[in-house]
């Protein structure tokens, strides 16, 4: 399945893990590509970082197999995978210095002293930290001690990278910062990085290709375009990004066959009442009113009441539009459209509000 | 390490890692099998004996099970010697826990920082002190030259000390030779056992709660019966385990402090003793733990083991 | 918070009950008068420091307690960091039954373990002897080891572990790296209580000893039979300098100690 000339450097092959009676990995199949930024996306209790620590060695798979490399390595500790992991606490050692901590690795392996120290300072200037080196882990802040923990995992030069949520406790700008940074970073030293997070802006931001899971089971596997705009399900349709679900006798009218549909809040267009639409067949109109508007600075979130009671949800950029303009939509009767391309026939509509 | 050693150590830890339970069976067997033999195993023989008897005739232990060494516990003296240490005990944690609250209260609530840990050792130190130090510190104070005394007749108030101690429950021939002096120094030792207890249990207790109830219009006397008395009871109850189970049977502060009449724990002492009468002793070693049985029963129903 | 005199009063009042008669003692260490505890003491004096010096009795008291006491805390810091260890990670069957076995032999008084120990260890044959008196104080001191070792455990966070053997530590090396110098000072506590414990201990000790005397023995004959007061006042402040010091040592060792895994949580 992989497509030629690019080894897999991790396989799931119906790995299963149990606790007690809930199954926390419920039979996935998972392909990760050697020199990829992949990420795990989905809520808490998906099985995301359960998958991740199958992957270090952190648990046994209780069914199916996992390949490292092309080995199967599920029953090996952790000390004799080429895998390194970045914790979400950090997991720094409080009783050493930054750059003891760094040396770890190596030190373990028997490198010499004055090679190790070399090859801690030159991690720590990876992630630009060289300066902290004699520091302990409690004189330094949250943004610092992850870069740390970075650098320790890098100077062992793994075959794959794991990190778990790491930018969960930064605050936003820092953490937009270091998003741009890990990606530089992954591109830089070349090697497989997988990322779990629930955060479904980072996924799309920093990954080559992502997994959507839900309760064990992975729901999609795409890059970020594909799968933002053409979820296959109503859980990533509303999990990446927020849609709208269109179904029943609306759905049937607008979009000329029954079934479920997601269609994007920000690709409905908001037009006058009675307005005429571009675009022709290829767009579907409707008529509503504005229940409900959100001024949201850059962007305005508009709820609309459509014929048959239902609700869509429409974002627009304020471009032209002031806050006073945005506020006198309240109430408004508006014309609706969308590029019926741009809506996605969804195959199973699990969770779906009724 | 040799490459040789390192990699078998691997191996060792390889293999232990897949075989969790194994691992948690070889930390747990030198623990578990010492605690098991040596002491459940011997609390198991005492509780065997207590059901042997001793033959009087000829001074020994009659290997075969019965309930006649527990009838001997029901005979009068015996009795007493139940009674009087279950109501010595009874008194002492009334007692300590009137003393302690207070302190534990201070502690607690208004002490901050530097005073508070200053407190804290304070109730600390003499808890770890040595109990055989603290007692003999009593017998030189209780002394009839000694400083309680000295105290005493400064106060003026020796007439009224020669009163007490013609009492008949209470008093004795000395105050180092009396109940009330066992009393005193039973208070004395089991404080800070008390104290500890009701102390984490108060700091538990939100500032703000009291602040509420004020605010709702409680005098400081009805927040305290109302709202930090019920809060403070599970402590007062943990530490009262400790200051009943320690009374019962504490055999060398009524044998130093005391008079002839014996607790619990002289009894279990004399009757193992010279007399050899194990399943006697073994019988009475028996009540303090029946009686603390029971007694942790309703703690626990009070909520003490939380505070503990 | 404001705070009424009279709580004030009542708890200096029991502060200074809890520490007068102790300084009592350190009085009485000095004073003149051999044969009663006449208060105020009519003299003072440096002279039974040198008398109780030249003791060959409490030189041997002390000398098997210190034995005793150094072969209790050894093995209760053994066996109380292998069950710390147990139950810190594992749920097993058994293990609340544990928490509470652990600490039956202090939770129950002193006069059942001694004479169930005693009764035991005839009813096996084993004759008493300085190692009945250890293995008695062992099964006491394991408990204080073992509260020390698994609140540190508990407040170590486990992915540091996990760090460890993800960088290439297998358990042994995770154990020497990572492990031990996190409850270092947890150990050093448990042992310095343990030792404290086992040095001041009289009612199980005297159950379980043969002929021989620990400190708190002898200070027990002297209790109860006095040969020479003011000696007995000497080793008493003797002992409590000496069981101070492992305590204060051991509060400064175990507060505030933060565990800092690194995260910002």
């Amino acid at each position: 399945m992989s497509p030629p000339g690019h080894p897999v450097a991790v396989r799931f092959d119906g790995v299963v893990r149990r606790f007690g009676d809930v199954r926390a990995v419920d039979s996935v199949n998972l392909e990760i590509l050697d020199g990829e930024f992949f990420t795990l996306l989905g809520p808490s209790g998906s099985g995301k970082t359960t998958c991740l620590r199958l992957i270090a060695g952190f648990e046994r798979p209780d069914g199916g197999r996992l390949f490292l490399h092309g080995a199967d390595s599920g029953a090996l500790p952790p000390y004799e995978r080429d895998v390194n992991t970045v914790f979400q606490d950090y997991a720094l050692f409080p009783h050493m210095t930054v750059e003891q901590n760094v040396a770890y690795g190596p030190m373990i392996r028997g490198v010499p002293r004055a090679r190790r120290r070399r090859l801690a300072m030159e991690a720590l200037e990876q992630v630009k930290l060289a300066e902290l080196a004699a520091r302990k882990p409690a004189q330094l802040s949250g943004g610092q001690r992850q870069r740390v923990a970075l650098a320790r995992a890098l100077v062992n030069r793994p075959r794959v990278l794991l990190l778990d949520e790491p930018l969960g406790a930064l605050d936003l700008k820092l953490r937009q910062q270091m998003q741009v940074e890990l990606k530089a970073l992954q591109r830089q030293v070349g090697i497989t990085f997988v990322y779990v997070t629930h955060d479904q802006e980072e996924a799309l931001n920093m990954s080559d290709r992502l997994a959507v899971m839900r309760a064990g089971a992975i729901e999609q596997v795409g890059a970020p375009g594909e799968v933002y705009e053409e979820p296959r399900t109503w859980f990533v349709a509303s999990f990446v990004g927020a849609s709208n679900l269109l179904t029943g006798p609306v759905a049937l009218k607008l979009m000329g066959a029954p079934g479920a549909y997601s269609v994007r809040p920000e690709k409905i267009a908001l037009h006058q009442a009675g307005a005429e639409v571009q675009g022709g067949g290829d767009r579907a109109v409707l008529d509503g009113r504005v229940v409900e508007v959100a001024y949201l600075g850059a962007l305005s979130r508009a709820r609309v009441e459509i014929e048959g009671g239902a609700t869509l949800t429409v974002v627009l950029q304020n471009a032209d539009a002031g806050h006073r303009d945005v506020a006198r939509m309240q109430g408004q009767p508006v014309r609706l459209s969308f590029r019926r391309d741009q809506v996605r026939a969804l195959e199973a509509t699990e969770g779906a509000p009724a | 390490m040799t490459g040789a050693a390192s990699s078998a150590r691997r191996r060792l830890s390889s293999f232990l890692l897949a075989r969790p339970r194994l691992a948690l069976a070889i930390l747990l067997a030198p623990p578990l099998s010492w605690l098991g033999a040596v002491y459940l195993g011997s609390l198991a023989s005492l509780l065997v004996q207590s059901f042997f008897t001793l033959d009087d005739y000829t001074g020994q232990v009659v290997r075969e099970l019965t309930l006649s060494t527990y009838g001997q516990l029901l005979t009068a003296a015996n009795l007493d010697i139940v009674l009087r240490t279950s109501a010595m005990a009874a008194a002492v944690t009334v007692a300590a826990a009137a003393l302690g609250f207070p302190l534990a209260s201070l502690a607690a609530r208004h002490a901050r920082g530097r005073m508070r840990a200053l407190f804290y050792l304070g109730v600390l130190l003499p808890l770890w002190s040595s109990y055989l130090v603290r007692l003999y510190a009593w017998k030189l104070i209780l002394a009839r030259e000694g400083v309680a005394t000295w105290f005493v007749q400064r106060l003026g108030l020796l007439g009224a000390l020669e009163a007490v101690l013609e009492l008949p429950v209470v008093g004795g021939p000395s105050l180092s030779a009396s109940y009330l002096g066992m009393f005193v120094v039973f208070v004395y030792m089991w404080l800070p056992y008390m104290v500890l207890p009701v102390q984490a249990a108060l700091e538990r207790v939100p500032p703000s709660l009291l602040e509420a109830s004020g605010d709702l219009g409680a005098r400081p006397a009805a927040t305290f019966r109302h709202v930090t008395w019920p809060l403070a009871f599970p402590g007062v109850v943990a530490g009262s385990i400790f200051t009943f189970s320690l009374t019962l049977g504490d055999y060398i502060i009524p044998g130093v402090i005391g008079q002839s009449n014996l607790f619990i724990g002289q009894a279990v002492v004399i009757h193992q003793g010279t007399a050899g009468n194990i399943p006697l002793a073994a019988a009475f070693s028996m009540v303090p733990i029946a009686i603390m049985a029971g007694y942790l029963a309703v703690a626990r129903r009070l909520g003490a083991f939380h505070a503990l | 918070m404001r705070s009424s005199r009279a709580l004030w009063a009542a708890a200096s009042f029991a502060l200074l009950f809890l520490h007068a008669p102790v300084l009592l003692i350190l009085l009485y260490a000095f004073t003149t008068d051999a044969a009663s505890f006449t208060f105020p003491p009519p003299g003072y004096t440096l002279r039974w420091f040198a008398v109780a010096w030249d003791r060959p009795d409490v030189w041997q008291a002390l000398g098997l307690s210190l034995r005793v006491a150094a072969g209790a805390t050894g093995m209760a810091l053994a066996l109380g960091t292998l069950l710390a260890a147990a139950v810190f990670r594992s749920r097993f069957f058994g293990r609340e039954a544990l928490s509470v076995l652990v600490i039956l032999p202090i939770a129950l008084p002193g006069i059942v373990t001694g004479i169930a120990l005693r009764s035991g260890m005839s009813l096996a044959g084993v004759p008493f002897s300085t190692w009945t008196i250890v293995a008695g104080h062992a099964t006491f001191c394991i408990v204080v080891v073992y509260n020390n070792v698994i609140a540190r455990l508990r407040r170590t966070a486990w992915s540091q572990v996990e760090a460890s053997m993800d960088l290439g530590a297998d358990g042994f090396q995770t154990f020497r790296h990572v492990v031990l110098p996190n409850i270092a000072t947890a150990l050093l506590a448990g042992g310095m209580l343990a030792f404290a414990l086992s040095f001041d201990e009289v009612i199980v000790t005297t159950f379980t000893a043969g002929p021989q005397q620990t400190l708190p023995l002898w200070m027990l004959s002297e209790v109860v039979r006095p040969r020479q007061r003011p000696v007995t006042n000497v080793v008493a402040v003797f002992v409590i300098a000496v069981t101070l010091v492992p305590i204060l040592l051991a509060h400064r060792l175990t507060s505030g100690t933060e565990t800092v895994a690194g995260g910002g949580k």
